[in-house]
């Protein structure tokens, strides 16, 4: 026979309809968050989903934070599974506390009486022009705390298997999302299509596989990545890029695997560098493949200002794939030009 | 304090004065005296309260009706009958109950300023009736949640005497293993869901607990218990909103003891009616 073209799909579609085959398989998941009912989704992502579960299982909220986010910490303690949206995970902060006290820690405070089975998922990271309090990575901001784990896709796949795995998953879960993806299609197999699939938390995906260098990234940046990868095999250097998916808990060991391969190593997120997800990578692969490293690792974060509006300034607040090719050089000690050494 | 002249109750008044109660008559100590066996008399010290006093305490389930010693207050809403509907052993109950939890209280205060409970003691003695009180109205479908004042309510809910103290003194046989505190106490199996530590946040979180209850259709309700102080924070007003928009099954109830940590009800709120602050919420001063 012959072999149709592989099915594409949007991240947008495959969050949508991840939620759908969850709240479709256990009634006790419903959704909360601003304008995911009536609105059909800030973003779109809930789209279809009050018309088809009702008012009582998708909850279009007011603008309180603090107020829907204790609710449905409430709710998980006894047993429901709530899917909480933040509009952006900037406004997660208005409810930090009850992700953090409320949720994050029960499950150790009460020696395993409560559990607490909910999602809080949204977009994350910068967007596109939207100034200094709407553009920030909170993801070392939640990877921090013991009690939480917390989850960025990058496609399709990553978005629906994560998303279905987050749900079920007995814990509080944070769902990083990223707006710039949601329009990006992917291609699925049929296996990711099935509304058994589901992903492993605390797996990352080889993206590509390389021997010269070994660059992490998650969310949009794996894409930079990929591209940087592809510019740099030009050049030359084969660059494995790791799509982490799971930033807490972290796989090391496939990090540590690649750096013991390649024994060069760049850290790659949008974020601020100054305590992020970069800095604990490396402090991994200190600890554990010092021997194996054969260059200084090179961290690859955002400027470490509040960003910038004016479009200029923003691109150079950001990583940019230019940044990522000269970091990886830079690793593999071919930061001048050959010429340059005569 | 009530302005109104305390009224007659229908339960005759027994005077609990110990030095009242043991003037009795020398004649009739000298009687209760020789009815003691030697061995006795060496053993406990003679009693001098009149016979009469010296009775077991009822457990009648005979109904009995006592009226509250002032009537509700009420906003938006009509207040409740004074007149409560009670047994003997009901009562009798409750008072153990209550002197349960106030000699706990005062042991876990000894034992903190012995430093054998460590980091904070948030103690309830003097709001034992509201604990015991709520229990005699609900069962243990219903749910309760409360801040970080919360030794006597995880009692209240069945929870054990000798896990509570050990929790406190961070024991593994402690109801949370040692790994809660004070402020950490839960009882799952009996809906009562702690234990916050965080001023204000149990409010919605008890919202939440009656969204499930109505998702559920369980027809049960929750109690959301906070402090003079919590009254004021944000995210309460935040839940009450969502709980009146929703029709949640919550009874938000505020334990005026007027201190917000060490801050007096006066410098901190501006308005002391807290029945009244649910605004389009009903609200029932007890």
């Amino acid at each position: 026979g012959y072999s149709s073209a592989a099915k594409e799909i949007t991240v947008r579609d495959a969050l949508n309809s991840a939620l759908d085959e969850e709240m479709s398989a256990d009634p006790s998941v419903f959704l909360m968050g601003e304008e995911v009912g009536e609105y059909q989704g800030a973003y779109k992502i809930t789209k279809g989903l009050l018309d088809k579960y009702g008012p009582d299982r998708v909850l279009d909220t007011p603008i309180t934070e603090a107020g829907f986010t204790g609710i449905g910490v409430g709710a998980a303690y006894q047993g429901l599974r709530p899917v909480i949206e933040f509009m952006t995970f900037n406004f997660s902060m208005q409810a930090i506390d009850h992700i953090i006290n409320s949720a994050a820690k029960s499950n150790y405070m009460s020696a395993g009486q409560i559990n607490v089975p909910i999602v809080f998922r949204g977009p994350n990271g910068a967007a596109a022009g939207v100034g200094a309090q709407h553009s920030q990575c909170y993801a070392a901001w939640f990877a921090h705390v013991p009690g939480l784990k917390v989850l960025a896709p990058y496609s399709s796949e990553d978005a629906r298997g994560l998303l279905k795995a987050a749900i079920r998953d007995p814990d509080p879960v944070v769902f990083l999302e990223n707006e710039l993806l949601y329009g990006e299609s992917f291609p699925v197999s049929d296996e990711v299509l099935d509304s058994s699939f589901a992903l492993p938390i605390g797996k990352a995906k080889i993206e590509r596989e390389g021997k010269d260098v070994t660059i992490t990234a998650f969310s949009k940046m794996v894409g930079y990545a990929l591209q940087a990868a592809e510019i740099l095999s030009k050049e030359g250097i084969s660059a494995e890029v790791i799509n982490l998916r799971s930033i807490r808990p972290l796989d090391r060991a496939a990090i540590n695997a690649s750096v013991r391969k390649t024994n060069r190593l760049v850290t790659l997120e949008e974020g601020f560098p100054q305590h992020g997800v970069g800095a604990e990578i490396c402090m991994s692969v200190v600890e554990e493949s010092f021997e194996y490293l054969d260059a200084p690792i090179e961290r690859i974060a955002g400027a470490d200002v509040p960003m910038p509006y004016a479009a200029n300034l923003e691109r150079l607040a950001v990583p940019q794939i230019e940044d990522i090719v000269r970091a990886a050089r830079r690793a593999c000690y071919r930061a001048l030009p050959m010429t340059a050494t005569a | 304090p009530p302005s109104a002249p305390v009224p007659r109750h229908r339960i005759p008044q027994i005077p609990l004065n110990p030095a009242r109660a043991s003037r009795a008559s020398p004649a009739m100590a000298a009687a209760i005296l020789r009815r003691l066996s030697p061995a006795a008399a060496q053993r406990a010290p003679p009693r001098l309260l009149p016979p009469t006093l010296a009775r077991g305490v009822s457990d009648s389930t005979e109904p009995l009706t006592v009226e509250t010693s002032v009537p509700f207050t009420s906003h938006i809403v009509d207040p409740p009958s004074r007149d409560v509907s009670t047994t003997p052993r009901e009562l009798a109950a409750a008072f153990r109950d209550m002197a349960l939890m106030r000699r706990a209280e005062i042991a876990a205060d000894s034992l903190y300023k012995a430093k054998l409970i460590r980091g904070f003691c948030h103690l309830y003695d003097g709001q034992e009736a509201v604990a015991v009180g709520m229990e005699a109205a609900i069962t243990r479908r219903d749910a309760i949640i409360t801040a970080y004042r919360d030794h006597c309510l995880y009692l209240a809910r069945g929870g054990d005497l000798v896990a509570a103290f050990a929790e406190l003194m961070g024991r593994v046989d402690g109801c949370s293993r040692g790994k809660g505190g004070s402020m950490h106490f839960y009882k799952k199996d009996a809906n009562f869901y702690g234990g916050h530590g965080i001023v204000g946040a149990q409010v919605p979180l008890g919202c939440g607990l009656a969204f499930a209850q109505r998702y559920r259709k369980e027809g049960t309700v929750t109690f959301d218990l906070y402090g003079d102080g919590a009254a004021n924070q944000g995210q309460l007003f935040e839940a009450l909103n969502m709980a009146a928009l929703w029709k949640l099954p919550v009874i938000l109830v505020c334990e005026n003891n007027h201190y917000g940590m060490g801050t007096a009800e006066w410098k901190a709120s501006k308005s002391p009616a807290y029945y009244k602050r649910g605004d389009y919420v009903p609200g029932l001063k007890v």
